[in-house]
């Protein structure tokens, strides 16, 4: 008989005994490394109150759309010091910062094009399961137009899904509930 | 050009608790209201950040051996298995691990309970598993604590586990509780798991097997993280 998975529970307000990386988790590549931008933002509940005990959470493609591992089937490529994973957790203000390049693009399932886009968890005190999202860029339109999982988004809600450039990166909130909630996928 | 040929992607996480669980306050502004988008696992959801020894650094495995002296407490071992829901073991998989004191005390700025801190505790671990997925914490027994969710709220007492798996869909934070507690008919985050058996996969095994003779009790705690199958989505286009 298969075991059977073990439930999620919340991270609870004390995760960052263990959790908070500091500068190891905020930058998934080391600063001086070409096109690294700062993406911010700030993380809200319904009421738009910043909430001050969460932690996010990014997975993302190399320049080249590679990724660092043996499930890749174009094979494993390790590009400088790059890691792929960031992580961050809120200020009081629900705020948040990662250091990162853009993703590449690259081909998925049924020969369709992904655009550039980090896979987001988002994690909180009053969260018993992560959240997951996606963020992507506002100065990719075209790719992100032919995207296969934007395109599973009603248009209206697209764009809590879509970082706006800043002079050194990207903003972007996220918004766990209310008028402009964020879309959160089932993976 | 060829299209790709991916692994299936990840299936099964029916038994986590609804995101809306009111009897837990704090859900109430944080759960979205609007239903999740299934979405196919593409080469981003097949994969995942895979850490080594290098994300280890100072702290390790035994919680009793960070500082000088040794922490208060019942001391105990805490171990078992990572799987994924197929059966197979995860290996050299990042567990990180953190928890209250004896006297049900955070290291933590924002916890006010007034029980005292243990110099000798800073509350966290982390290892690897093993070539067959296996792991051990040494550590003390967590104290309940007192919370604000209600009047007279305690939660019974846990040890918070953070787990990657392999892919990203594996990813899963959780609590492991300790057998027998009388605080779980009254805890809203363990019975946020709305089934009684899944509710019961988060509470470990006292093995006295593995109990070592004036010196530690030992409890066995398996963890199961999604595995390979087809996801709703992949059904539904065939
Ligand atoms: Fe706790």
């Amino acid at each position: 008989m298969s075991p059977e998975i073990t439930p999620s529970q919340t991270v609870g307000p004390y995760f960052h005994i263990c959790l908070e990386w500091g500068d190891a988790g905020k930058y998934v590549a080391p600063a001086g490394t070409d096109g690294l931008f700062r993406l911010h933002g700030h993380i809200l509940d319904g009421t738009g109150d910043p909430i001050p005990d969460a932690m996010i959470e990014t997975w993302q493609a190399d320049a080249d759309g590679r990724f660092d591992h043996p499930d890749d089937p174009r094979g494993a490529v390790s590009w400088q010091d790059f890691t792929g994973f960031g992580r961050c957790s809120t200020d009081e203000d629900g705020f948040y910062e990662i250091f990162t390049i853009k993703p590449g693009t690259f081909l998925d399932r049924d020969g369709v094009m992904e655009a550039a886009h980090l896979n987001v968890s988002v994690f909180s005190r009053g969260l018993l399961a992560r959240l997951v999202t996606r963020i992507y860029f506002d100065d990719e339109q075209d790719s992100n137009a032919a995207d296969p999982v934007l395109a599973r988004v009603p248009e209206e809600r697209r764009g809590t899904l879509i970082a706006v450039s800043t002079e050194d990166g990207y903003r972007h909130d996220i918004h766990t509930q209310g008028p402009s909630e964020t879309v959160f996928f089932d993976v | 050009m060829a299209d790709l040929v991916l692994p299936s992607g990840y299936a099964g996480h029916s038994d986590d608790p609804p995101l809306d669980s009111p009897d837990y306050r704090s859900t109430v502004l944080r759960h979205p209201k609007r239903p999740l988008i299934a979405i196919p696992h593409g080469l981003s959801e097949i994969t995942g950040p895979v850490f080594g020894e290098d994300r280890l650094g100072d702290v390790d495995n035994d919680l009793t051996k960070q500082h000088s002296g040794e922490p208060l407490g019942e001391r105990i071992i805490v171990y078992g298995r990572v799987l994924d829901a197929g059966g197979k073991p995860i290996p050299d998989t990042l567990i990180e691990i953190w928890q209250a004191n004896a006297a049900g005390r955070y290291l933590h700025k924002g916890d006010q309970h007034p029980a005292p801190l243990d110099p000798n505790f800073s509350g966290l671990g982390r290892t690897l598993t093993d070539s067959e997925g296996r792991y051990e914490f040494i550590s003390v027994k967590p104290g309940a604590y007192p919370w604000g969710n209600h009047y007279n709220a305690w939660r019974p007492q846990h040890i918070h586990f953070s787990l990657y798996g392999r892919a990203f869909p594996q990813r899963l934070v959780t609590q492991m509780y300790f057998p027998g507690d009388p605080l779980f008919e009254f805890d809203p985050i363990y019975n946020s798991v709305r089934d009684e058996r899944a509710r019961a996969r988060m509470v470990a095994r006292f093995d006295l097997s593995r109990t070592v003779p004036n010196w530690a009790l030992a409890y066995e705690w398996d963890i199961v993280l999604r595995g390979h199958g087809m996801t709703p989505f992949e059904e539904e286009i065939g």
